[in-house]
Parts: structure tokens; C-alpha cells; sequence
């Protein structure tokens, strides 16, 4: 049987009228590697906020490792490791400072977990007298998930821990949040990078304060439509309205230098777009049918529920 | 009790590595008592005096004479006519004008009744009033020794006389009065400062999101934040009490452990108000601002530079809620007249309780906030 590490239960958070949060529900496994994905300002930060006892919720409930995070919030914060997304670490103390700092706190020594970090702490070996605030953004960040680990936390919250980094240092920080969930932690990691949810063991895309779909990235890709197109022609800027109004159209939206299409109807033939656009007057049509993306998902998803809203 | 010490541990090396740091902690003692002691002064020196002699007689340049060989008085220039001399003061480049009419020795031999005008600039009471009396004090001297000349016999005149005795500053040195203050607006700067600065660095910064998500209790944290500055104000008053007794020459009339038990009192109050200010501000810029505002009341307020009981009553009763005015008050007992703790214990009980108001403040402050 499955372990619960995280339970949320219908969260609700407003700022000043602004709904952050309205009503998340989610089960996180133990020792699962769960990425909330969503674009900035879809509550992701506010979420790990409540999550790691900084806020408290306006409704509902949640809990960490079974701790509720109001009433036990002291018992959250001796088990969780926090990375939050802006840099928080005292750039006036060298890296062996920082890690001595938060180790002392902890109750423990740099030495007790080091298998835990040794690989990411072998890159900073180099820099450990030099000031956190003169490391480079790559190097900072691995500072600061060292010090997350330092006190070999039951679970690892990482809020876009990704955000500013180069390609290279990306993929190589999921390879590391790979193998600390190969140790036995909980990693739960948010980002606005679609592509990094493949990543992930469970994704939650979120938009707008709601969670629009929990699955595993395969899953969530499984269930979209098989029907998706990638369309182009030489009149770009009113292809979206004349592809809207296709019969059974489900979602029209652009992606890079292409509109993506699906159609609801599985035995759609993607022959009609094309004469469409012609009778329409377009030339240089290109039509070819594409396997869908997590971003793909996400677009469809985010249409419907603006759908729904209006409707 | 470990945490605290590696909270303390961070904090004194995050001090002690900024560089404006230890200057600052060096420097702002040495500086202020040097130059707030020398210039933040009553006294009056250099007069500058303009003297309209229109009698011409020796006893009117004997009068003169007396002006000239006063320490206070600098006589800038010898004019011919009432209106000449008033043009030296509308000017601003003389502060008094004696004129002689013409008759006055003439008078004083005479009749032993002669008048002289003495006009002041008064724009700035106080130091009118002061200068008026050395003026006035000049002339009476002069005004004596005329009547023995006359009559042959001081008797009549100096029916009455008085001694005067000057206490705990015989020597009317102003500096002696400055001094304990200066010392007292030291420690606040820079307790205040400090605390009110370093936990609002720490928001700005955004550490106290990663701290609190740590098993950190608020008291360790704060107590933690508090005991560096508690620790470097104390040092700052030994080290100013020092340059008073080297430079100044002012040594503790009373119990040096005394005035320190009556500091560590007074600097909680002092942390307990930065650190109030910190919980309720969210970047430096407003912890400062916040901060100066109160600090600019309660040192013109303090009794510092003019003596709390010639305010007005309403004010008399806000100083009451003015730190400031109590230390100043207790470190000139201590260290000028030799107060033991009896003498000043309900100021001291004062403290006690504003200690415990700000820091419970504070600390109620900063739970609501997290």
C-alpha cells in the first residue's frame, strides 16, 4: 500500500480579493517525485507556502508526513527541506558557513547526511571559502539545495527551482532531484517549464488557483484527443478565427511558429482543413498531424475551463 | 540552547565582516563626543560688539576698557552714530551695540546717575538673554567702582551680598553636562539602529522565509538578534566612557557596575524598539525612516541640549514615556553627582517596564507576522 506524504484538502487562499488558492485537492505519495506545473501566478508558490507552515490557509486542510500544517506546523519544519524560488541564503557567509549555519540549527553536522549531498557538494568543493553572494546562479542553487538536505528531510519542497538557470544546469538538477528520490525523499518540485513535467513520477497542472489535471505525464498525455494538427499558411494572424470555427473544434491555439488544432470527432479528417483554408483564400497550407505535448494538455485544458467559466 | 549559539555565531560573523562595521562601531563615539561636547554649548564666547562712544571722556573709554578685556566680548568696531551701529547688527555682523550718550561722565560725577544702551540681537532668546546678563554685569562692575571713586566707600551699595556656590560643576563647564548625555545618545544609536536594521535585512533579503521554515523557536531567533547589539552597545559605552576620562578628564562620580546595570536595563528597551520597528516595516528604507522619526523626537525631548523642566507641562508628561530623558537623567546622577541607586530608583523602575512593554511588543509583533 501506498504511503501519504502530503494531503491537501480543499485549500482556499485569497490576498485582497485576489483567489490564489480555490480549493486544491491533491495526494502526494511517499517517495514520489511530484511537479506542480503552471505559469507564474498560478498559485504554485502560495501552495508550498501553506504547505511548509509560512501561511496559514483560509479553509481547508492540509498535512505533511501526517502532521497538520496549522497545528503541528513545529514538527513540519524539523522534517521538510525548503528551497524557496528567490535565493535565501546569507550571501555574506561563505558556502562552509551557510552549511554549518543550517546544519547547527538542525541539530546536526555537515558530516551526519553527506552521502545525501556529497555529489552536489563535490561541485562546490571548490568555492567553500568564497562568499554565497558571489557564486555563480548554478552554484547558489546547489548551495542551496545542500542546505536543504543538510538535516536529511523526509521531504524536499522546491519551489521553481529551475527558473533563470541554463539548460545544462536544468537538466542536470533532475538528475540529482532524480537520485535524492532514489534515497528514500519525497521530492516535490514546482515549475513553469511544461517540458520538465515528463520528469516527473505525478504532475499537477495548475492554472489560475485551480489544479486542471493530476496524473502521470504519460497519462495525462494518453488522454488527450489523438486528433492534434500543427497548422501553418502564409496568413497567419487569422488562422486561429477561421480554424475556430470548424465543426467539432475542441481547441485552437498557437505553439512556436504553428497553430495547434484538435478536433473532437475521432475520425476527423484533417483533409477539410485544408480545403477550408483554401476556399478561404490561404495558400502555402501546410497540415500534419503531431503526437501531443504535456504543453499541449495544458493549452486544451486551460480553453476548456475558460470555456467553462464563460459559459 | 545550541541553536542560540549558532544564531550568535552567524550574527557575529555577518557583523563583524561588514566592512563599515567596525569603523563605525570605533569612529561614531570617538567623533561625536568630540565634536558634540565641544560645539553643542550655551555658553557664549567671542560677542561680537559694536560700541558707539559718543561722550568721548576717559571714563566712557574706561567703560569701553572693560568690554575689551572681557574673555566674552570681541569688540569688531568703534562707530560714530547710533544708526551706524544699528546697520552693524541688522547685518548680523555684530550681536551687541553699547552706546554712550553724550554727558555720561559728566553725569556720573555729577549727579552718580548716568544711563548707557545695550541693544542685543535677539533672535536667538537664549543666548540673548546670556549675553545681555555678561553685558549687564560688565556695567554694574563698572557702575560700582565709579560709586567708590565718588563716595570714597562701597558699604552702601553692597548692602546685600551673595557667594555662590557651583555644585558637581564648579567650573561651569558645559562639557561636563554633555558628556553623560552624549554618552547615553551613543548606546541608542546604536542599539536602535542595529536591531531595527538587521532583522528587516533579513526580510528584504528573504533568509527569514528559509528561517522559518527551520525548527528555530522566535525566541531563539530573536534573542539570538538582540544579544550581538546588547553585547557591542555595552562595549560602546565603556569605550566612550573611557574617552570622557581620558580627553574630558570627567571621571564616574558614582559605581561604574551600577551605571552598566542600569545600561543593560536601558539597552533592552532600546533592542525591544528597533526590533519592534523591524516587525512592522518591510525594507530598510522604512525601518530607517521609522526609526529616525522617534529618535529626533526623543533626543530634542531627552533634556540632552535644554533641561526637561523648563518645558511645558504637556511635554514634561510625553517625556515621561521617552526612554531617553530617563537614562540621561540617571547617567548624569551616576557619573557627575555619585548617585547610589536610591536616588534614582523610580527612574530605574521606569526602564524596567518599558523593557518588558517593548519587548513583549515586539515579540507579540513578530508572532502575528509569521
Amino acid at each position: 500500500m501506498k504511503q501519504i506524504a502530503v494531503d491537501i484538502r480543499d485549500i482556499r487562499k485569497s490576498y485582497t480579493g485576489i483567489k490564489a488558492l480555490q480549493g486544491i485537492n491533491i495526494q502526494i505519495n511517499s517517495g514520489e517525485l511530484f511537479g506542480f506545473i503552471g505559469p507564474d501566478g498560478a498559485g504554485k508558490t502560495s501552495l508550498f507556502h501553506i504547505l511548509t507552515s509560512l501561511v496559514i490557509p483560509d479553509s481547508g486542510s492540509a498535512t505533511v508526513a501526517g502532521y497538520d500544517t496549522i497545528h503541528d506546523y513545529r514538527e513540519i519544519r524539523k522534517i521538510v527541506g525548503y528551497m524557496p524560488g528567490k535565493f535565501s541564503l546569507y550571501q555574506d557567509l561563505t558556502v562552509d558557513e551557510n552549511l554549518k549555519f543550517f546544519a547547527g540549527i538542525f541539530r546536526t553536522t555537515i558530516h551526519e547526511h553527506f552521502e545525501l549531498y556529497k555529489d552536489i557538494f563535490a561541485q562546490l568543493e571548490p568555492f567553500r571559502k568564497r562568499k554565497a553572494g558571489q557564486l555563480s546562479g548554478g552554484m547558489k542553487q546547489k548551495l542551496a539545495l545542500s542546505c536543504a538536505l543538510v538535516h536529511k528531510p523526509q521531504l524536499l519542497f522546491l519551489d521553481e527551482p529551475t527558473t533563470g538557470v541554463d539548460a545544462v544546469s536544468r537538466t542536470e538538477f533532475w538528475e540529482i532531484l532524480q537520485r535524492i528520490k532514489y534515497m528514500g525523499i519525497t521530492v516535490i518540485v514546482s515549475t513553469p517549464y511544461m517540458d520538465e513535467a515528463a520528469l516527473c513520477d505525478r504532475v499537477a497542472l495548475m492554472n489560475k488557483g485551480s489544479i486542471m489535471a493530476v496524473n502521470s505525464p504519460e497519462n495525462i498525455v494518453r488522454s488527450f484527443g489523438k486528433n492534434l494538427y500543427a497548422v501553418k499558411s502564409e496568413q497567419m494572424f487569422p488562422l486561429p478565427g477561421l480554424l475556430a470555427t470548424i465543426e467539432h473544434t475542441k481547441a485552437v491555439y498557437r505553439s512556436g511558429e504553428y497553430i495547434h488544432y484538435l478536433n473532437e470527432k475521432d475520425d476527423f479528417d484533417p483533409v477539410l482543413i485544408e480545403i477550408y483554408l483554401r476556399a478561404c483564400g490561404h495558400g502555402m497550407i501546410q497540415v500534419h498531424q503531431i503526437a501531443p505535448s504535456i504543453e499541449d494538455c495544458f493549452m486544451v485544458l486551460m480553453q476548456q475551463s475558460k470555456a467553462q467559466k464563460a459559459a | 540552547m545550541t541553536r542560540i549559539l549558532y544564531i550568535l555565531q552567524k550574527e557575529f560573523i555577518q557583523v563583524l565582516r561588514d566592512k563599515s562595521m567596525l569603523p563605525m562601531i570605533l569612529f561614531i563615539p570617538v567623533l561625536q563626543l568630540l565634536i558634540l561636547s565641544y560645539t553643542a554649548t550655551f555658553e557664549i564666547r567671542n560677542i561680537r560688539l559694536v560700541v558707539c562712544d559718543l561722550d568721548h571722556s576717559s571714563e566712557s573709554r574706561e567703560l569701553a576698557g572693560k568690554f575689551k578685556g572681557s574673555s566674552f566680548y570681541n569688540i569688531v568696531n568703534y562707530v560714530q552714530s547710533y544708526d551706524e551701529g544699528a546697520e552693524w547688527l541688522k547685518k548680523g555682523t555684530a550681536e551687541q551695540l553699547l552706546v554712550i550718550e553724550p554727558g555720561f561722565a559728566k553725569n556720573i560725577i555729577h549727579t552718580g546717575d548716568a544711563s548707557v544702551l545695550l541693544t542685543t540681537d535677539a533672535i536667538n532668546g537664549s543666548a540673548a538673554s546670556l549675553m545681555n546678563a555678561y553685558g549687564t554685569s560688565i556695567i554694574n562692575q563698572f557702575g560700582r567702582e565709579m560709586a567708590v571713586t565718588a563716595t570714597g566707600s562701597a558699604q552702601l551699595r553692597e548692602a546685600l551680598r551673595i557667594e555662590p556656590q557651583f555644585w558637581y560643576n564648579p567650573e561651569l563647564d558645559y562639557k561636563t553636562y554633555m558628556v553623560p548625555g552624549i554618552l547615553v545618545l551613543l548606546v541608542t544609536i546604536i542599539g536602535m539602529f542595529l536591531s531595527a536594521m538587521n532583522v528587516v535585512r533579513e526580510k528584504e533579503t528573504g533568509t527569514i522565509e528559509q528561517i522559518n521554515v527551520t525548527p528555530i523557536r522566535k525566541y531563539q531567533f530573536m534573542t539570538g538578534k538582540l544579544l550581538p547589539f546588547w553585547i557591542i552597545a555595552l562595549f560602546e559605552l565603556a569605550f566612550g566612557l573611557l574617552i570622557a576620562r581620558v580627553v574630558f578628564g570627567i571621571a564616574v562620580a558614582g559605581s561604574i557596575p551600577l551605571l552598566f546595570a542600569v545600561a543593560s536595563v536601558y539597552l533592552l528597551v532600546v533592542l525591544g524598539f528597533g526590533l519592534l520597528v523591524s516587525t512592522i516595516t518591510d525594507t530598510m528604507q522604512q525601518a530607517m525612516f521609522i526609526s529616525w522619526f522617534f529618535m529626533v523626537i526623543f533626543i530634542l525631548m531627552s533634556g540632552l541640549f535644554t533641561p526637561v523642566e523648563s518645558m511645558p507641562d504637556w511635554a514634561q508628561w510625553v517625556n515621561k514615556a521617552n526612554p531617553l530623558a530617563y537614562f540621561i537623567k540617571i547617567n548624569r546622577m551616576i557619573m557627575l553627582k555619585g548617585s547610589g541607586f536610591s536616588d534614582f530608583s523610580g527612574l530605574f523602575f521606569g526602564l524596567v517596564f518599558y523593557a518588558i512593554l517593548t519587548l513583549s511588543l515586539a515579540v507579540w509583533r513578530y508572532r502575528k507576522t509569521t
